[in-house]
């Protein structure tokens, strides 16, 4: 199966609605999209599949006027186009809905849908065509006994909203609507909904793009599954024609040619210095978990599935509201940063500019703020005295290999690497011997990610245990002892180390539930 | 949570669209409480000579119209500090151009609505040009107002004709002009907030401004248009001021809380600091309820250091009963 | 106060490149300072004598400890909108509690003090949990302390200063070794000046509050107790204010426009010593001298013509600017 020729056996002769050829995308330190070519037909739900960093979303992105290609073309309904922004993207035809809605929440459901195209002469509004229209276009998508046009968007329901944002594309008469994660907070009757909305569009001739990891109902919906893997077009199926085990295969099978160190052996792991029984808050529920000194407990999951919320309860920030936690065997209380901090627990955070840094502060004030925040108020900066940071911070520097000309230098002039080692020398500065990191090695150059790996293991060496939270299931693979895995808030199973993606997937993706076992894998491995 | 469509008739559903912001059940209850304590404590006035209440909505005219503008601006996620030097330029200019002189009313009011639009367009294109956060911007532009005032002018200049002075003082049958005129001003700016497109695409930019400008709405022009229209609004409030203190002062202004207030005002009537949600009518009541709490007072014979005392602390209070709800760290 | 690596290679050009590095780390208001008051001697030769130094100084003493506490709210991400009517609130209160009785002195200045603490925590208090933005609850502040204040002297302010009060605004030490005469209220603001150095520079607590202005979501997640150092922030521009209060009343007398307009001044002079209006960045020598360089500036057009209400309009053009030059800054860069 190769996605070189155009599969449309719904009409041969059928031109695609939307076509890029030869798409390339770079970031800083990262080849997103590599040479990518695909094509999108009337009338037809394609869906593109892959996991975190696959490059779908970019592609979304391009196609919808988000992102400029480095390379490549878009081309729709033959002719080529360039977008530069999402309105023009827009006003041609192609739209998309992203995972967080574009909606103003305090406005009505026929506000939102005309935003920017208000029917009225001579910038007059006409209201009663506003919401004529809007009953139209909600009565086309059958919603108009669920939906007024007068109804506040934040009372909707998220299903609901959903369907004011396709309502919004058809408004603008759209061609081509891309959908990212459709389904991720619906319920099965929701997606049963959406399910009959995509099948109008269809027979209205739209091409309608999806990106998801429910891979059930992928199959339930879609026509064609495109998967893409690392950037690039792994391949192009009927959804009739081939098996969810296949697909998954697509999308994870691998050769683990990533370096990572060395995992750790079970006689280094020392006691339980963390375990939580019964966690639960507004996003968690039933958290059972042990963390031994010296190892490093990974946590995989999609998106959404609660891990981070899982660190930020340890953490104190969004704090367990039942259940015990004990750190070196007593029960403590953690209900803030502060407390957190106090019992050495470290949260090297999922978005560190937002949460991690102080951007205008010199590297020598990142790192120490943990120190200080601990110390009096008006004592003097760090006992020692001024002096005594002075060799602290280069001490700390050189365990983390962070290389500056100078620790004067504000944190918002370092490069993503050497951010993320000063916010981990902030916490080796605090002697946490508990860490957890949120997505350690994000947006950092191939180069700075072993060293962070490499750094990550030596803590452990140091008698340090680790909880790390990743997407990149290589990087789970890589670096765990053990793996959990998290779903809808819940830890779902516990995996030995050296497991496989494939194994991994079905867990995060619910493919237990459907009595998949790795026989199937097996199987899709050699059709 | 959704509602069933049920067909309305035309008539019924125009009802339907006039909320009554929960306000309005605020003003009832304070002018109660108001009227209490005036057969309490005070000479219980008010019940004898029903005059003392159409005070209530002559003081509230000032405020009224240029808590009006300073609702469109907040709307749109901005906000204006400098209207009370606005209000002070107008009356000044207003009282020195007229002199007197009722021939030149129409050049005077010309003169200062320009002056007014000047201000706003400096205002908006400081802040989408420039990219200036509008508390600074406004608060700089203040100060500039502030200086060139008080370098041209010390204390009362000019006089405004007897003709002008209708404005402030005249009544077509019982009812005083300057009511219909703050009347009309809500009005037109109920007309321009929902019937209008300029007024919807002001909501979007105060929701969420990205939102607005993928949507297509041009967001620097409709925050400039609703800087120009607030600074306008302050211009009539100078106008309405000055016919009624017959001359302009550099500190009429200041001294009436125009900046303060009408921020308060709007706060309370349901708008959001943040922009995006609120209106006019609700702005009225926080308006009416300032105005009852004034003329209370004054049938107290609260003295009027005290009564700073008093608004200070209500103020903090009215927009601490809606900031409370955050979730969020604020500076 | 940083160290550089001075290339070990060859002499001459390293060394002068080394040095230019140094001197375009010096921050560009002490330059300024430098040359705006020396044009205000050249104009007016007076300014070139000690005594003259010393009586620039002390009119621009109070302005400069003002500068000092609202540089600090600045810093925290907030503004502090209420310093110029403590200001007259410590002037006419002083005035009522001191009654021409100096034995009074003491016990009104102590008063003035617990009435500025009770006025910091207070809005502290407000912006930490009523989450009423600082410059909406400080304004709000402001028309409160202001009404008290009126009300207190029945509108109608008398002066009743005594002379040891006054001193601390208006009077030399004589016989200094040295110098000679030397202003009272400079050495407040030394005084001042080394307390809010070590608090701000040299305790843990100045690199907290430099902490929640930039990042308050980092600095939470890093252990920094954010309510504690914001109230303790706000409290400290209310004492600054209070302090300045009695040296302006002791130097200027009393009327109920006193304290109008200063924090504008003050944040004013805080933006020409290098504090950012957003947070994250200041300084308290910077600010200091943020101060003297207005004052200088307003000598010099003064000398020149330009009549006092042009200060205004003159300090609301530098904090438009000063804003204005960051925001357009950023986005190039973007």
């Amino acid at each position: 199966m190769t996605a070189d020729q155009p599969i449309n056996p719904l009409n041969p002769d059928a031109r695609p609605m939307l076509e890029v050829r030869g798409i390339t995308k770079r970031f800083p330190g990262v080849l997103a999209l590599n040479n990518v070519s695909l094509q999108f037909f009337p009338g037809e739900v394609h869906a593109v599949v892959g996991e975190n960093g696959a490059g779908k979303s970019t592609l979304m992105k391009i196609m919808a006027g988000a992102y400029v290609p480095d390379a490549g073309e878009i081309l729709l309904q033959g002719a080529r186009v360039s977008f530069s922004h999402p309105k023009e993207a827009q006003d041609k035809g192609v739209s998309i809905i992203y995972q967080e809605f574009n909606l103003l929440p305090e406005r009505t459901v026929a506000q939102n849908i005309f935003l920017g195209r208000e029917p009225g002469k001579m910038g007059a509004l006409d209201v009663g065509a506003l919401n004529k229209n809007a009953a139209v276009l909600l009565k086309e998508l059958e919603a108009d006994q669920m939906i007024a046009p007068t109804s506040l968007c934040k009372s909707l329901s998220v299903a609901e909203q959903q369907i004011v944002e396709i309502a919004k594309a058809i408004a603008f008469d759209s061609k081509v609507l891309i959908m990212d994660e459709p389904t991720a907070s619906l319920t099965l009757v929701e997606v049963k909904i959406l399910t009959d909305l995509v099948m109008k569009l269809k027979a209205r001739g739209m091409a309608v793009i999806f990106i998801s990891h429910r891979l059930f109902e992928v199959f339930d919906i879609a026509d064609k599954i495109t998967v893409m893997k690392d950037g690039e077009l792994v391949g192009t199926a009927m959804a009739k024609e081939v098996t969810s085990a296949k697909i998954v295969y697509m999308m994870v099978g691998r050769e683990l040619d990533h370096y990572f160190p060395p995992l750790g052996n079970k006689e280094d792991f020392g006691e339980v210095v963390l375990r939580i029984k019964d966690g639960g808050n507004d996003f968690l529920k039933d958290i059972n978990l042990e963390l031994h000194k010296g190892e490093v407990l990974g946590v995989a999951g999609l998106q959404g599935s609660g891990r981070t919320e899982l660190a930020q309860a340890l953490f104190g920030a969004i704090p367990f509201k039942s259940g015990s936690l004990e750190i070196y065997g007593r029960v403590r209380n953690v209900k803030s940063p502060p407390d957190a901090i106090k019992l050495k627990i470290g949260f090297v955070t999922e978005d560190r500019k937002a949460e991690g840094l102080l951007p205008k502060q010199p590297i020598r004030d990142n790192i120490l703020l943990t120190v200080r925040s601990l110390q009096p108020l008006f004592g003097y900066i760090l006992k020692d005295g001024i002096r005594g940071s002075r060799k602290m911070v280069p001490s700390l520097a050189k365990e983390v290999d962070l290389r500056a000309d100078t620790f004067d230098r504000e944190a918002q002039f370092l490069s993503g690497g050497n951010q993320q080692k000063v916010v981990l020398s902030k916490w080796l500065a605090s002697k946490a011997d508990i860490f957890i990191f949120d997505e350690p090695t994000r947006g950092i150059d191939v180069e700075a990610k072993a060293g962070i790996h490499d750094m990550i293991r030596g803590l452990t060496k140091n008698g340090i245990a680790v909880l790390m939270i990743s997407s990149e299931l290589q990087e789970v693979l890589g670096m765990s002892d053990r793996i959990l895995v998290m779903r809808d808030g819940r830890l779902v199973a516990e995996l030995p180390a050296k497991s496989t993606e494939e194994e991994v997937m079905l867990v995060a993706t619910g493919h237990g539930d459907n009595n998949l076992s790795s026989e199937d894998v097996k199987v899709g491995k050699e059709a | 949570m959704s509602t069933t469509a049920a067909p309305v008739s035309k008539p019924q559903s125009f009802f339907k669209s006039i909320h009554i912001p929960p306000i309005f059940y605020f003003v009832i209850g304070i002018f109660v409480i108001g009227m209490i304590l005036d057969q309490t404590a005070g000479s219980g006035d008010i019940l004898k000579n029903p005059v003392i209440l159409t005070n209530v909505f002559v003081r509230s005219v000032a405020l009224g119209i240029v808590a009006v503008g300073q609702t469109f601006v907040i709307i749109g996620g901005s906000i204006d500090l400098s209207v009370a030097f606005t209000i002070s330029i107008t009356s000044v200019m207003t009282s020195l151009i007229m002199h007197g002189d009722p021939a030149n009313v129409p050049t005077a009011v010309a003169a200062v609505i320009l002056i007014g639009i000047v201000i706003g367009l400096a205002n908006g294109l400081i802040i989408t040009k420039l990219g200036v956060n509008s508390f600074i911007a406004t608060l700089g532009m203040a100060l500039i107002l502030r200086g060139i005032l008080y370098a041209a002018f010390a204390n009362f200049i000019g006089s405004v004709p007897r003709s002008f002075e209708t404005l402030g003082y005249g009544t077509i049958g019982p009812v005083p002009i300057s009511i219909i005129v703050l009347l009309l001003v809500v009005v037109v700016g109920w007309l321009l907030l929902t019937r209008t497109k300029l007024g919807a695409h002001l909501y979007g930019v105060g929701g969420n401004k990205e939102v607005a400008r993928l949507s297509g709405v041009r967001t620097d022009r409709v925050l400039i248009a609703a800087h120009i229209f607030c600074a306008v609004t302050a211009v009539l409030t100078g106008l309405f001021v000055v016919s009624r203190l017959r001359s302009g002062a550099p500190w009429v202004g200041t001294d009436g809380l125009y900046d303060l207030e009408s921020i308060a005002t709007t706060v309370i009537g349901g708008t959001a600091l943040s922009g995006g949600k609120g209106g006019v009518w609700g702005t009225l009541g926080g308006v009416l309820i300032f105005g009852i709490i004034d003329t209370v007072f004054n049938q107290l014979g609260v003295d009027p250091f005290l009564k700073n005392i008093l608004k200070g602390a209500i103020i903090v209070l009215a927009v601490a009963s809606y900031t409370i709800r955050s979730k969020q760290e604020v500076a | 106060m940083t160290t550089t690596t001075i290339p070990k290679s060859s002499g001459g050009a390293n060394f002068v490149g080394a040095l230019w590095r140094e001197i375009k780390r010096i921050p560009p208001v002490y330059p300024v300072f430098l040359v705006i008051f020396l044009a205000v001697s050249y104009l007016n030769p007076t300014y070139q004598t000690l005594p003259g130094i010393f009586s620039f100084l002390r009119r621009a003493a109070p302005m400069a400890i003002l500068t000092i506490g609202e540089m600090m709210v600045l810093v925290s991400g907030g503004f502090d909108l209420s310093i110029g009517s403590i200001v007259t609130l410590v002037t006419i209160g002083s005035s009522m509690t001191l009654h021409n009785d100096p034995n009074l002195a003491l016990s009104s200045i102590l008063l003035m003090y617990g009435i500025g603490i009770v006025i910091g925590l207070t809005n502290g208090l407000i912006v930490s949990f009523l989450r009423v933005p600082s410059l909406i609850a400080t304004l709000g502040m402001a028309l409160l302390v202001k009404g008290a204040a009126l009300y207190w002297c029945g509108g109608a302010p008398k002066g009743y200063f005594t002379d040891n009060w006054r001193f601390l605004g208006r009077g030399f030490f004589e016989n200094v070794p040295l110098v000679g005469q030397f202003p009272a209220s400079l050495l407040i603001l030394i005084i001042v000046a080394v307390i809010t150095f070590y608090v701000f520079h040299r305790a843990n607590f100045g690199k907290e509050v430099l902490a929640i202005g930039d990042n308050v979501r980092a600095a939470q997640l890093s252990g920094v107790k954010v309510h504690r150092v914001r109230i303790l922030v706000f409290l400290i521009s209310a004492l600054c204010a209070v302090t300045g209060g009695i040296l302006i009343g002791g130097y200027g007398g009393i009327g109920t426009n006193v304290g109008e307009g200063l924090e504008m001044q003050a944040i004013a002079a805080a933006v020409v010593g290098g504090t950012l209006l957003l947070g994250g960045k200041g300084s308290v020598p910077d600010a200091i001298f943020g101060a003297f360089t207005l004052e200088a500036l307003f000598s010099l057009l003064n000398l020149l013509g330009l009549p006092k209400p042009y200060r205004d309009a003159v300090q609301g053009l530098i904090i438009i600017g000063a804003v204005a030059y960051v925001s357009l800054r950023t986005r190039g860069k973007r």
